[in-house]
């Protein structure tokens, strides 16, 4: 009997109704109808396997690991779980030369960040996309990210460091590559609000990539690696010095509390409900009344927020939008929720990136109907495809609120 | 986090409701496990089309007085009724939701079965008859997608020959739906649905259509047109040179779907929280008044408000659940009626007040198929029930709100 029980458990699929309520809210399936979708290639993936291996494996490699379809199922089961398992369980190759470069952000930009003003006029000339789109298949017509001259933890060190020391709170900070290699202004901003309120901000001992990009490239290993030592640094943060760890990425907070335990296979359960997107954790102490924030009364925005499929699957996106709706004079439209088309590395991939535009445009129209010129969101690869396929400006949630925080008038309210 | 409205449910009820409540400024938040029984409805909202004994209703209102006492309607009274039934198409067509508004009197439509059922407010894809034993044409084409096994031409055909109709049948064979058929189950509504989004498809659909149909007046095909908005259907019905007449598939529903995803939008363009893929897991009670309720995905976090709404759906909803051979509610224990032949439900007093332990809890409403009382099968009226039970607990609420 408990085997049964055990193997029912282990099994979700089993109890697929064969609705196809999760092809609906796939982003893939209206833009390339060779995708099975995820019904087919979850639930029923193991039966397809043994039908034509061969074209299975080729199909796993178009899902985005968007979750939607998890999100819509009305049986309950982890689908795109069992799709980015099978994923994983089928590549035995080594991973491409291209993949082991976009895979590895955190290699990529300790290379890069050291000479980053060359690097980025580089990245930006058209020859080099044309070289690299022929060489390793990364599409011309991608804006490459920019990197900084001065990684957000060489600023950290440097400027930020011992005045931590002084707060009465303390919490620990994911930054992840992207606020390290290319965007520290957003971890700047993060510790501006943090320390106006009280709290004062340490990194992990020792960070490493949160590991989704290996893994959605082929590095499975690698990917493994970085989430172990990931996990011995989160440990020591939040079971020994009892502070609690926020990200501002939201994918950085989906992988270390949700697929951690179920694609990486890493026992997280002594620190998960401790893990937090920087948006809930803010929200939070508001709500909760530990903190007060005032606003500058002259910051005036018309911002329309679009949800992360990350954010969508954890269920977070009110933290977010509650808090710019904390700004007075921030008027919040929430965008229908729709997957960007960038998934990450996905849209760099010269196979995917049509995919990856026409998937966007469902978001792109309703951009265009908010009539925004200002979008909020916590992905940095949703902002990379936002940036480089409209004329709006993205922001992060927490740039909004620091650029809208009056930093005096905080302080003064919360005894600092 | 505090909201003035909490929503347990994001189907039909607990949307409308939500629309209703944002519209009047009020601050709600919804959380919706992901399903709805939208998903699954064929494209039209009853009323009331059958009596519990069988009789056939034509004018719904009249017979209000004859349904038992605890049904919902008896509940809502006459007046409120009717001024509900006006004002629900109007909020319908607020969200996009094209509806056809029958004007509280019965009209006829065509089944996935074939059969010509009463209804209320039918979405626009579909045709609509006054007359359920006559058909507006001669002859018919009845077409379906080569392999599509969630339609059946057979029974509709039956249906247009015994009201004289003469009918031709035939299968259509598109590239783009033939790619589908690579793995047969995938051959579903919401797959060729997603193909006819764009308008090149339909071109190709109209192309072979067109020659087909020289000789008829009508062109029947399964309701798989229309995923994001109505523009879909339209298109085809402008560029076919006959009549088009669209008849429900079987789940799941693509007319459906598409009124779920507009109400959705609707809700969250006027301000709303939508929580979504998550589940309430527990609720705290106290004095007869509910303080908050707790979900899977927000863990610690407790979602406060003034009122809280149940439209958490029947059986299939996992609003009510079976434990011990008894129907319980599992969010908040609330009594059930456990009167099989009434429906189970949530038993309420008049207001939609559920009962705790004989005792009703002061800001927690009941709406929708969570209810007892009513037999939406039977008696076609679960769209007409989720709708208005919505609309007059959401009328209530404003009335305190705006009275404060």
């Amino acid at each position: 009997m408990k085997t049964e029980e055990h193997h029912i458990v282990e099994n979700k699929f089993d109890q697929c109704i064969k609705c196809t309520i999760c092809t609906v809210y796939c982003p893939v399936v209206p833009v390339n109808f060779s995708f099975p979708g995820p019904r087919e290639m979850g639930p029923n993936g193991e039966r397809l396997k043994e039908k034509d291996e061969k074209a299975y494996k080729e199909a796993l490699k178009l899902c985005t690991n968007c979750k939607r379809c998890d999100v819509a199922c009305p049986s309950g089961i982890p689908i795109a779980d069992l799709i980015q398992h099978a994923r994983v369980e089928s590549n035995h190759r080594p991973p491409r030369l291209r993949d082991l470069i976009i895979g590895r952000t955190d290699t990529m930009g300790r290379l890069i960040s050291r000479t980053a003003p060359l690097a980025n006029t580089l990245t930006s000339s058209l020859v080099f996309k044309f070289a690299m789109d022929k060489l390793m298949r990364i599409d011309q017509r991608r804006t490459y990210p920019t990197y900084a001259l001065r990684t957000f933890e060489g600023w950290y060190h440097h400027d930020a460091e011992e005045k931590q020391k002084q707060f009465k709170h303390q919490i620990t900070f994911f930054h992840g590559s992207y606020v390290n290699y290319n965007y520290p202004q957003l971890g700047q901003d993060l510790v501006k609000i943090l320390n106006a309120v009280g709290y004062g901000v340490n990194l992990l001992d020792e960070e490493h990539s949160c590991g989704i990009t290996q893994m959605m490239n082929g590095q499975m290993r690698r990917a493994m690696k970085n989430a172990r030592k990931n996990m011995k640094s989160i440990r020591e943060a939040v079971l020994q010095k009892q502070q609690p760890l926020i990200a501002t990425s939201s994918t950085c907070a989906y992988t270390l509390r949700e697929e951690y335990p179920t694609l990486f296979n890493i026992d997280n359960a002594d620190v998960r409900s401790h893990i937090e997107t920087a948006t809930r954790f803010i929200c939070r102490l508001v709500d909760e009344g530990k903190v007060k924030l005032a606003f500058k009364s002259d910051y005036v925005m018309h911002v329309g927020y679009h949800t992360p499929c990350h954010m969508e699957r954890l269920g977070w996106a009110m933290y977010s939008t509650a808090l710019l709706r904390m700004i007075p004079g921030v008027d919040v439209v929430v965008l229908p929720s729709e997957c960007c088309g960038m998934a990450g590395t996905y849209g760099f991939k010269k196979e995917n990136f049509d995919m990856a535009q026409k998937i966007g445009e469902k978001l792109f129209s309703h951009i265009r109907e908010a009539n925004v010129y200002t979008v909020a969101t916590d992905c940095e690869t949703c902002k990379w495809q936002i940036e480089m396929s409209m004329h709006v400006r993205v922001m992060h949630p927490i740039s909004i609120v620091a650029a809208a925080l009056d930093v005096e008038e905080t302080k003064k309210l919360n005894g600092i | 986090m505090k909201f003035d409205v909490v929503i347990i449910g994001g189907g039909l009820s607990g949307l409308v409701c939500g629309i209703r409540l944002q519209e009047a400024g009020i601050r709600c938040a919804i959380v919706s496990t992901g399903q709805s029984e939208l998903h699954f409805s064929p494209g039209t909202f009853d009323l009331l089309s059958q009596m519990p004994d069988g009789m056939p209703v034509t004018h719904p209102v009249e017979m209000l007085d004859m349904l038992e006492e605890d049904h919902p309607y008896r509940r809502i009274g006459r007046l409120r009724f009717e001024h509900y039934a006006e004002e629900i198409p109007q909020l319908l067509y607020r969200c996009n939701i094209l509806v056809q508004d029958t004007l509280l009197e019965n009209r006829y439509y065509i089944t996935a079965q074939g059969q010509m059922k009463p209804t209320w407010l039918p979405f626009a894809d579909f045709q609509l008859f006054d007359d359920p034993h006559h058909l507006p044409w001669k002859k018919a084409l009845l077409l379906n997608f080569e392999g599509f096994a969630d339609f059946y031409v057979q029974p509709i055909a039956d249906a247009f020959q015994s009201r004289g109709v003469q009918c031709q049948t035939d299968t259509l064979v598109l590239p783009a739906v033939e790619r589908l058929r690579q793995s047969l189950t995938e051959l579903t509504s919401v797959n060729i649905a997603s193909i006819f989004e764009y308008t090149e498809q339909i071109d190709e659909l109209v192309k072979l259509i067109n020659p087909m149909a020289a000789e008829s007046e009508v062109v029947v095909l399964p309701a798989v047109f229309g995923l994001s908005s109505s523009a879909s259907y339209q298109y085809l019905r402008q560029r076919l040179d006959k009549e088009l007449c669209l008849v429900p598939t079987m789940p799941p529903s693509v007319p459906g779907i598409r009124t779920q995803r507009q109400l959705r939008d609707r809700f969250c363009r006027l301000g709303g929280t939508f929580i979504v893929g998550d589940t309430v897991e527990r609720a705290v009670v106290n004095h007869q008044e509910v303080e908050g309720i707790y979900t899977r995905r927000q863990e610690g976090v407790e979602l406060t408000a003034d009122h809280f709404i149940l439209a958490s759906g029947s059986f299939f909803s996992h609003g009510l659940v079976t434990e011990n051979d008894e129907v319980k509610e599992p969010i908040f224990g609330a009594d059930v009626s456990q009167k099989a032949h009434m429906g189970y439900g949530v038993t309420t007093d008049a207001q939609f007040h559920p009962m705790l332990q004989g005792q009703r809890i002061k800001n927690l409403y009941a709406i929708g198929s969570v209810l007892p009382g009513f037999d939406p099968t039977r008696e076609g009226c679960g769209g007409g029930v989720a709708l208005l039970t919505a609309f007059s607990v959401a009328n209530r609420i404003i009335n305190q709100m705006v009275e404060l």
